[in-house]
């Protein structure tokens, strides 16, 4: 395989014939080329995706509740449902097993906040020190609320990023006093969420503070969970579906609501979201490698067709080499090697070119939904076997036929 | 050298079937020079394919240099060809993007010689033939007499028992024809064994015996009084 007199010889062939190299290299070169920037855009998208999901955790339960829509047991329809400190208590304790983090909430939606002459509307959220890990929040200053703030209903405020520029211009609000709805909190911490502006307008109060301050008495208004994850995908998901029917089924038994009641009880996972999510993803990318691959085999089948009529052309010459005493298998390997050397280069030249077009557009992509797409080591190193694979079926029939060419046959006078 | 008995060849072409060579005998000693003359159809090309192993006969026996050339698979075919044969065509057959001395050292490259040894033996059969100064001149740079010096040489490098020439001056001018026949001569002076398969009797009764065809058998084969080409040049 490495030997100069092959390699000389291949380059004879190719230089002899610029243009037939050139189109057959180009139309390999756009296959490859066009699997990269597919695959690129394909992570790009799962990139941009599962950025839009880390803003909270993926594998958390929401219980919300509202009115009931339809009478049971005697009792009348539009009846509000109204969840309790003790629910979250009896849940908590009922389904520890399973639960990772858990919190309530008491919030007020546009929470007037003041500081000196400073105001703005934030959503108001009474929570547990849990909330923190199921909202994914990063502290940046300070620290979250904690379970002695809940216990002695202390009036402490944690705010976001987005409120810290607005309310205090960016300097440190850390100990500094605000006023909601006219009431003083003490600010104990500022955090940043992944999840962008819009979850960095919520500011944080322990839940007991909220429902004093804002005659909650032991009124929630929801209810968070995350399920403690395993490792397989689908237990997870099973176990999750599993906790959501059973909190269902709890809530409704104590509030008296009829089961098929949708609109009372809400609750939400969205680990099935995420999962679909991540299903269609898995689609896209399937979709983009069948493109990929299919631009990839047009392109090999060009090889192929031209290495055929190199054959032909090459007959009188195979049909020398074979009365000088090649062996069938010198022949074969003569344009096997040919083969793939065109498909390689030819293929190389495209994953460089795709990689680099990844790499210059890549970060100048603004779009919530793609984002860094680029190809891993991994897929660059099969797209090259890819390569050479494609270049060796591309060259097989052709060198097949020409170990076949009989001597007589090639050397006849015309 | 070459020992051929009943030597039976046909060619089918749909229905038609064409006995092309109909019991040929046929021996030919070391260091012989033959020519085998016949006009078209006769069938001497195909029994210079058959002892070229370009081709197999249907019936008979072939014994070169005491082998038996029977059933041969194409490697070994190949190998034979190598080793024992020489092969001069009318067309010359150089291979047209390949120097003149890669095309000397093309049969040493498939006997797997060395790179530089490749070149110092085609380099020496190019200087026999006289040709050293356009080692690296392309066929298409050649005159016709010096393509088919050039496929003489190679067809010397592998070092074979036997040279088989087909019409080799069949492309060239008299002038030309007799400088070739000349070499062809002093290369069987050397002791080479060698065959010629022509049309032209001139050329024929260069060499030292003549071997008549006609449809398919020998109907002569006699000994001649060689002429000497260079008397001709």
């Amino acid at each position: 395989m490495f030997d100069i007199e092959r390699w000389q010889e291949i380059f004879d062939t190719l230089k002899k014939n610029k243009l037939r190299t050139i189109l057959t290299g180009i139309s390999v070169a756009s296959g490859i080329f066009i699997l990269v920037v597919l695959l690129g855009f394909s992570s790009g998208i799962q990139n941009g995706v599962t950025e839009q999901f880390s803003g909270d955790a993926t594998n958390r339960i929401s219980i919300r509740t509202r009115s009931t829509t339809k009478g049971y047991k005697g009792l009348n329809p539009n009846r509000r449902i109204q969840l309790k400190n003790e629910d979250f208590y009896t849940i908590s304790d009922t389904y520890d097993d399973f639960l990772e983090y858990k919190s309530a909430g008491y919030s007020i939606w546009g929470g007037l906040i003041n500081y000196k002459n400073e105001s703005g509307n934030y959503s108001v959220r009474g929570v547990y020190p849990d909330f923190q890990f199921i909202e994914n929040a990063q502290m940046l200053e300070g620290r979250f609320i904690n379970v002695d703030d809940i216990e002695e209903s202390r009036k402490v405020i944690v705010v976001g990023n987005k409120t810290k520029n607005e309310l205090f211009k960016g300097t440190s609000p850390i100990g500094e006093l605000v006023s909601v709805f006219g009431i003083n909190f003490k600010v104990i911490g500022v955090y940043t969420d992944a999840g962008g502006e819009q979850e960095e307008g919520n500011v944080y109060i322990p839940i007991s503070s909220a429902q004093i301050a804002f005659n909650g008495g032991d009124r929630i208004r929801d209810m968070t969970f995350t399920v403690a994850m395993s490792e397989n995908l689908d237990k997870a998901l099973e176990l999750s579906n599993g906790l959501v029917t059973g909190i269902e089924r709890d809530i409704k038994q104590k509030y008296i609501i009829a089961p098929d009641d949708r609109a009372a009880v809400r609750v939400d996972n969205t680990l099935e979201e995420a999962t679909k999510i991540y299903s269609l993803i898995d689609v896209i990318k399937a979709v983009f490698w069948f493109v990929g691959i299919g631009t990839i085999i047009a392109g090999v089948v060009g090889v192929g067709n031209i290495m055929i009529i190199i054959v032909k052309e090459r007959t009188k010459e195979i049909g020398i080499r074979k009365a000088l005493g090649a062996e069938p298998f010198s022949i074969i390997g003569m344009i096997l090697q040919e083969s793939i050397f065109v498909t390689m280069f030819s293929g190389l030249f495209g994953l460089i070119t795709g990689l680099g077009l990844l790499e210059i557009v890549g970060p100048t992509i603004e779009n919530d939904y793609i984002k860094y797409p680029q190809v891993d080591f991994n897929t660059a190193l099969f797209t090259v076997f890819l390569l050479v694979v494609a270049g060796t079926l591309a060259g097989f029939i052709p060198a097949y036929r020409a170990a076949k060419i009989k001597p007589i046959v090639a050397l006849r006078d015309e | 050298m070459i020992q051929i008995k009943d030597l039976h060849k046909s060619y089918h072409m749909g229905s038609n079937s064409l006995h092309v060579l109909k019991g040929i005998n046929f021996n030919v000693k070391e260091g012989e020079l033959v020519s085998i003359m016949g006009s078209s159809g006769s069938g001497k090309s195909t029994l210079l394919n058959i002892l070229g192993m370009l081709d197999e006969a249907d019936k008979g026996s072939y014994i070169l240099d005491g082998v038996p050339i029977k059933n041969l698979n194409e490697k070994v075919s190949a190998q034979y060809r190598n080793k024992f044969l020489g092969f001069i065509f009318q067309s010359f057959n150089l291979i047209n993007y390949k120097s003149a001395l890669d095309n000397v050292a093309m049969p040493l490259y498939y006997q797997g010689l060395k790179r530089k040894e490749r070149v110092d033996k085609a380099m020496h059969y190019l200087e026999k033939v006289g040709l050293a100064e356009w080692s690296h001149h392309l066929p298409s740079e050649l005159s016709g007499g010096q393509k088919q010096r050039v496929a003489i040489a190679r067809a010397l490098a592998s070092n074979p028992k036997v040279l088989l020439a087909d019409e080799p001056t069949g492309a060239l001018d008299s002038v030309t024809s007799h400088e070739v026949m000349e070499l062809i001569q002093g290369i069987n002076d050397e002791g080479k064994t060698i065959l010629v398969v022509t049309h032209e009797d001139d050329i024929a009764h260069m060499t030292k015996r003549i071997v008549n065809l006609k449809d398919g058998v020998i109907i002569d084969d006699s000994p001649v009084k060689q002429i000497r080409a260079k008397a001709h040049v």
